[in-house]
């Protein structure tokens, strides 16, 4: 065979897809995003038993080829696309033994677009303890694929299914639905014109919903034409279509079925149930989830992001200490090592949030989760699906936007999306963390809380009621006439396999630190470059007066260092910047110095702490908070003589920080899931008003 | 009298007789829901809504509004 064989992993969400995915290729896999579209692809290789590598693509669960959401569009017409260099050579339909019936629906319309396919019976074990016994062999012969029991928790099958894989070449001949009388000469026609190769799949290119992007202009054309000349519209003869499929489904169970299934392997999922989505236990038990999360996420990640904080600031100074001085030894040390460090500081957190959220997809707890939410989400425009989403959003909004595509209803999806940032993202902590120790006293309230902790979750609490807040303004603003709905499977309680969780973990990891470290990394460099450069003849003025106070003042040479840093900043192309719009920002509390570090965290917020360090002239010692803390402490208000950072600047900047909209990375990331710049844009204004107000507000209040 | 799922309580089952909405139906059909399958109503949501029905031998979470479009004959 020409070149690697191309594997395609369809399946109905929960039948353990991802599973026999992981067992199949390992961590040897990569994502990348179908053509033109933000739909990840996960592709992965395999090593086959004749030597030859097999590229296996596992594709989003689906119910069938009637995509319902963006993702099973993508999914139909990657299989539909039979032209296409990626169209697979072999489709694996992964069913779930112990539920078999809708993956065989979707199994018989694969088989009817005329692609080979095998049958992969997952979960295997779980049927047998349930007492479910079938005639493979008999199965076999009345469908026409190769069927293989896997059990891909363990790996039994998977051998088999390899071998199955080299030995599958044609397509079944024998279609399974018979196609409407009315619907032939339409059929005929189009195949005639296009050169279609299969009935069913002539006939799934008129019935989609959407008519298929890769099709080319006249293709489209000529689709729209005769769907208009004989009548077609979307579902016309859907629901006979799934009538037939399901009478040839059971009738095919009747013979194979050597025994069924009772209910009594369930019965822990029904108690369970019981609990778990109980009226007060149940939100409980949802509520102390989230709190554990949060614990965790603020408690023991700090450890490991304190490891890589020290890590890149003592690879910095290593840099600058070692490669000849230069510019370029500065771009490298002060711009793009602290900047990739910045990123790579939020793994931690990101990883054990997605910890905690594969385990619970995993287990299935959280389609219960969606069960709960479900009637209050959708008093804000939201729906129960979206829970995900804002839970996400306190690692970080990028991982957090991606995951609002299993959203089916596009106004729900697009008010997920729009309000998923108000939730407090790991990069506003440190932000947080700093301006809280300045403004907020370390005390005990009410004998056990701490004062500046209950600060830290008023702002969490403002973040969330901000973004349900604005999912209700834009739920009466939005129109609509796509109906909502929600059909959602409660899969049986299992445990999560580690594997999975493992994997999933790494990859969200990487695409965080890919996605937002290409553009937090670009917009280090050019702060950089702004700050440290300026008009050659007053940054050498500054230098002159930096080093004439310094002599006065028998400075030390790394204070002397820092003097000269301190003097040339507010001569840089950013010093300027910051100057040109601090009248704007004075009512708030803030100077030129803050108004530099609300610009640089336009990039991402995270920068705000990097920045002040810089300007406060800290230099080398920037990555300890806390002289950077007694540096705030000290900075003197010129205007009233006190310090800068009082409480009704700190407070008005806490607020501007929890309701501002700071992060390039998340706006093109909202940007490509639009497909529009009207939304991003509209939420950069709206946040950013809304931060801009309650921190005039808070500010002309306290001051 | 016209019953749908929505008239069940927890525990009792019915049997799935037509739908009252072409458009849901079809999606409901794909989920299993066929005309001549039997559902059992397990339970609802803490604030009533969503439902959770077993049918086709597994456990299906939908609204209110869309269990009302299912008619059943007890």
């Amino acid at each position: 065979m020409a070149g690697k064989l191309k594997v395609a992993l369809v399946g109905n969400p929960n039948s353990g897809k991802t599973s026999l995915f992981n067992q199949l290729t390992g961590l040897n896999q990569q994502t990348a995003n179908f053509p033109g579209v933000t739909v990840e692809r996960h592709t992965g290789f395999c090593k086959m038993s004749d030597g030859s590598i097999a590229e296996i693509t596992d594709l989003p669960g689906m119910y069938s080829l009637y995509p319902r959401s963006l993702d099973e569009r993508i999914v139909a017409e990657f299989l539909l696309n039979h032209r296409s260099k990626d169209c697979p050579d072999v489709v694996v339909v992964v069913a779930d033994a112990t539920n078999l019936k809708r993956g065989l629906l979707l199994l018989t319309q694969i088989v009817d677009i005329g692609l080979p396919v095998v049958l992969a019976l997952n979960m295997m074990d779980q049927a047998a303890k349930a007492g479910i016994n079938y005639d493979l062999h008999k199965m076999q012969q009345l469908l026409g694929v190769r069927v293989i029991p896997t059990n891909a928790r363990t790996g039994y099958g998977v051998d088999t299914l390899k071998q199955a894989l080299l030995q599958t070449h044609t397509a079944t001949q024998q279609p399974v639905y018979a196609l409407d009388n009315d619907v032939l000469a339409v059929v005929k026609e189009l195949r005639e014109k296009t050169g279609v190769d299969n009935d069913y799949e002539a006939y799934q290119l008129l019935e989609q919903p959407v008519i298929p992007s890769f099709l080319s202009d006249d293709e489209k054309e000529i689709v729209q034409s005769l769907k208009k000349k004989y009548n077609l519209f979307p579902g016309k003869y859907h629901g006979a279509e799934t009538i037939q499929r399901y009478g040839f489904i059971q009738d095919l169970l009747d013979q194979v079925t050597i025994r069924k299934a009772d209910e009594e392997w369930k019965r822990y999922t029904f108690r369970l149930d019981r609990i778990l989505t109980h009226r007060i236990y149940g939100y409980v038990i949802f509520l102390f989830i989230l709190l554990l999360i949060f614990q965790s996420i603020f408690s023991w990640a700090t450890l490991p992001m304190d490891w890589i904080d020290t890590l890149f600031a003592s690879l910095s100074n290593y840099l600058s200490n070692n490669l000849p001085e230069g510019p370029l030894t500065k771009l490298l040390a002060d711009g793009i090592v602290p900047g990739i460090g910045g990123i790579v500081m939020f793994v931690p957190q990101i990883a054990i949030l997605f910890a905690f959220i594969s385990i619970l997809e995993e287990s299935g707890y959280m389609a219960r989760v969606v069960f709960i939410m479900d009637k209050i989400m959708r008093k804000f425009g939201l729906n129960g699906r979206s829970v995900v989403p804002l839970m996400s959003g306190v690692a970080c909004a990028i991982p957090a936007i991606l995951s609002t595509r299993m959203i089916d209803n596009w106004k729900e999806r697009l008010i997920t999306i729009l309000v998923t940032p108000f939730m407090s993202c790991s990069a506003r902590i440190p932000v947080f963390t700093i301006l809280i120790a300045l403004i907020i006293p370390e005390e005990t309230v009410l004998g056990v809380f701490n004062l500046q902790g209950l600060t830290l979750m008023g702002l969490y609490l403002l973040g969330f009621f901000a973004a349900i807040g604005s999912a209700w303004v834009l739920k009466k603003l939005l129109r609509s006439a796509e109906r909502s709905y929600l059909l959602l499977e409660l899969p049986p309680y299992r445990m999560p396999r580690w594997n999975n969780v493992g994997i999933t973990i790494f990859d969200k990891t990487r695409s965080f630190v890919v996605e937002a470290g290409k553009i937090i990394l670009a917009i280090s460099i050019v702060l950089w470059v702004l700050s440290s450069y300026g008009p050659s003849s007053q940054m050498k003025e500054a230098e002159m007066r930096a080093r004439g106070e310094a002599a006065e003042l028998q400075l030390a040479e790394d204070e002397l260092q820092d003097k000269i840093a301190a003097y040339q900043l507010e001569q840089s192309y950013a010093g300027k910047i910051g100057k040109a719009i601090e009248p704007i920002i004075k009512p708030l509390g803030y100077d030129w110095k803050i108004g530099i570090a609300l610009l640089t965290s336009f990039a991402a917020r995270e920068v705000f702490v990097g920045t002040m360090a810089t300007i406060y002239s800290i230099g080398s010692r920037a990555d300890d908070e806390n002289t950077i803390k007694s540096r705030m402490q000290q900075e003197i208000n010129p205007d009233t003589g006190g310090p800068r950072f009082t409480f009704a600047t700190g407070l008005s900047l806490l607020l501007f920080y929890t309701f501002a909209m700071q992060c390039m990375s998340t706006l093109a990331v909202v940007y490509r899931e639009t497909q529009s710049w009207k939304w991003p844009l509209l939420q950069l204004v709206f946040m950013s008003a809304l931060a801009y107000v309650s921190a005039l507000v808070a500010y002309q209040y306290f001051a | 009298m016209v019953r749908t799922l929505t008239d069940l309580k927890p525990g009792e089952q019915g049997i799935i007789s037509g739908f009252s909405d072409d458009q849901l139906s079809v999606k409901l059909m794909e989920m299993g829901c066929l005309p001549g399958t039997t559902v059992r109503y397990n339970f609802s949501a803490p604030l009533g809504d969503p439902i959770c029905i077993s049918v086709a031998g597994y456990e299906l979470s939908l609204r209110l509004e869309e269990a009302a479009t299912i008619f059943i004959i007890l």
